[in-house]
């Protein structure tokens, strides 16, 4: 491995050659399917389509429901998702017997296609928004269940004792010891988890629904309307950009103890 | 309970011995620690010296309360020791501070436990800070802070819930020289402010002179026994670097040496074989 990294050009430089990419690739799109025709409009769309169905959605409001909807199952399933993952992952941690008897039984659920269980959810649940948060839930559990469980085993032996010593009863543990180390390994997974939830909303939805972007996703699909479909596709993704940059903002309140890798200034 | 108290020593070792399953497993044990007494008295500052694996983190255990020994017991100011000993401090060889707490979170951290308000402890926390040099790092979290700044906040985090006696492993064995010699002069300043009783660990036999009362001597392991016991007549107050260079301490330094050399190269063989 090489020390010395090579030079990476300043900061304004990097964005402005993103951005390039970004145009160059819609550039691209518009040369092959409107200029050249070599791709079908139809089955491919045309960028400045899809910029102006996104633009007009947003404008007219419609899109603003759908997301509505789908921020809400994602904030569902995350919320109910890491407190059940944090009860359950404590609760395992702290009694052997209980973790060694349902191990083989978690790491089947864990391996099972989570996306295999939107239909009994749909059954079970109608076709609301609660089949896809149960959805999203399912597959958050999992990420914060076995993090909070590692987190609580890892818990620095020297640490516990310490406080044992400077007289921290059970309670005292719990809350100075156990959840801020439980926390530091659940805010470390939290971008896998609050994707995790959003991609239970999306295919809960796009497997039925009557509302959010999986859905409007879906109904363009079904009658051939490709713009609207990469619409739907850009949406989600500036959704998905806002969420991400929002986790790392909360990462970063919440982890501020935690050091950095060479740090120089604060 | 209060007139036992006075007059009870502060920590009393009553044949103890402590036998751990051996870590290759199949049903072998490990003795660590063999048939192991002694007593320290209220005020008295103790070290024990002894090779590397002689068990010498196994009795600080027994006297935190931490381990229970296999047998024998350990009194407390006349009081067994049953689960953790609430009368002890203990500062530990590792770094023992919560990471995810301020400096001075940590130093009140054991003042809240007892069941002072958050707000008071970190009041109180305050003055220790600027007790053990570290006035103005407060808010500094432990990996932001050195391995000497660090050590000196555990040792305000030790010294604030006011131990009757604090149990000490090798604490400063991190450190480089200077710091470490500093660190030594200071503790030494602290102990002589409210004269507690003080157990401390080490391997490094000048360091056990320069700070104790009295040196005992443990033999190397498996099955430690007590096996010298040195009375430190050493004036106080003392300057650790100051008092390496005296004719007196030259002396005790040579006559402990001769035991532990012995020791120390039993234990080194030991460690040969593993």
């Amino acid at each position: 491995m090489r020390s010395h990294a090579k030079r990476l050009p300043s900061r304004p430089v990097i964005l402005l050659l993103q951005v390039a990419v970004l145009v160059g690739f819609f550039l691209l799109w518009h040369v092959l399917t409107v200029t050249t025709n070599l791709l079908s409009p139809f089955f491919f769309g045309t960028p400045l389509a899809v910029l102006e169905r996104t633009i007009k959605d947003f404008a007219s409001g419609v899109i603003w429901y759908h997301l509505g909807i789908t921020l809400l199952e994602t904030a569902l399933a995350f919320v109910i998702g890491t407190v059940s993952g944090i009860a359950f992952g404590f609760w395992f941690a702290r009694a052997p017997l209980v973790s060694v008897v349902f191990d083989p039984y978690i790491k089947a659920v864990n391996a099972l296609p989570r996306v295999v269980l939107a239909p009994i959810f749909a059954l079970w649940l109608g076709l609301g928004i609660w089949s896809k948060v149960a959805l999203g839930v399912t597959l958050v559990f999992f990420i914060v269940f076995f993090n909070v469980y590692q987190g609580v085993k890892e818990v620095s032996p020297v640490v516990l004792a310490n406080a044992r010593m400077l007289g921290a009863n059970s309670r005292h543990l719990f809350r100075h010891v156990y959840l801020p180390s439980a926390l530091s390994w659940v805010f470390s997974s939290l971008h896998t988890a609050v994707g995790f939830a959003m991609v239970g909303a999306v295919v809960g939805e796009y497997l039925g629904s009557s509302a959010g972007l999986g859905y409007r996703i879906h109904q363009a699909e079904g009658v051939f309307d490709t713009v609207g479909v990469f619409s739907g596709m850009l949406v989600l993704t500036i959704f998905v950009v806002a969420i991400d940059s929002a986790v790392t903002m909360a990462e970063k309140r919440l982890l501020h103890w935690r050091p950095q890798e060479a740090q120089t200034t604060h | 309970m209060a007139e036992a108290a006075a007059t009870a020593p502060a920590l009393c070792l009553e044949g103890v011995t402590c036998i751990f399953p051996s870590p290759d497993g199949r049903g072998r044990t490990y003795t660590a620690v063999q048939n192991a007494s002694f007593t320290v008295a209220d005020g008295e500052f103790v070290s024990i010296v002894g090779p590397t694996g002689s068990g010498k983190s196994t009795l600080l255990n027994v006297a935190a309360g931490l381990l229970r020994p296999s047998e024998g017991r350990a009194l407390s100011f006349g009081q067994p020791v049953t689960g953790i000993n609430p009368l002890a401090g203990y500062m530990f060889q590792a770094e023992a501070l919560m990471p995810w707490k301020s400096a001075l979170e940590n130093v009140a951290v054991g003042l809240e436990f007892r069941g002072v308000s958050k707000r008071e402890a970190l009041d109180r926390a305050g003055p220790w800070l600027t007790r053990v040099g570290l006035d103005g790092f407060g808010d500094r979290f432990p990996h932001q802070l050195s391995g000497g700044m660090r050590k000196r906040v555990a040792l305000a985090q030790t010294l604030i819930v006011d131990p009757k006696i604090v149990l000490m492993d090798e604490p400063f064995s991190a450190l480089d020289i200077q710091t470490r010699q500093m660190m030594e002069n200071e503790l030494l300043d602290l102990w002589a402010a409210d004269r507690k009783s003080v157990v401390f660990i080490t391997h490094d036999l000048e360091e056990a002179i320069a700070m104790s009362d009295r040196v005992l001597v443990l033999s190397a392991g498996p099955g430690s026994r007590l096996i010298g016991e040195y009375k430190i007549t050493l004036d106080r107050p003392r300057d650790v670097a100051e008092i390496r260079m005296t004719p007196q301490f030259l002396a005790l330094h040579k006559e402990i040496w001769g035991q532990l050399r012995d020791e120390v190269l039993k234990g080194y063989a030991q460690t040969k074989l593993r």
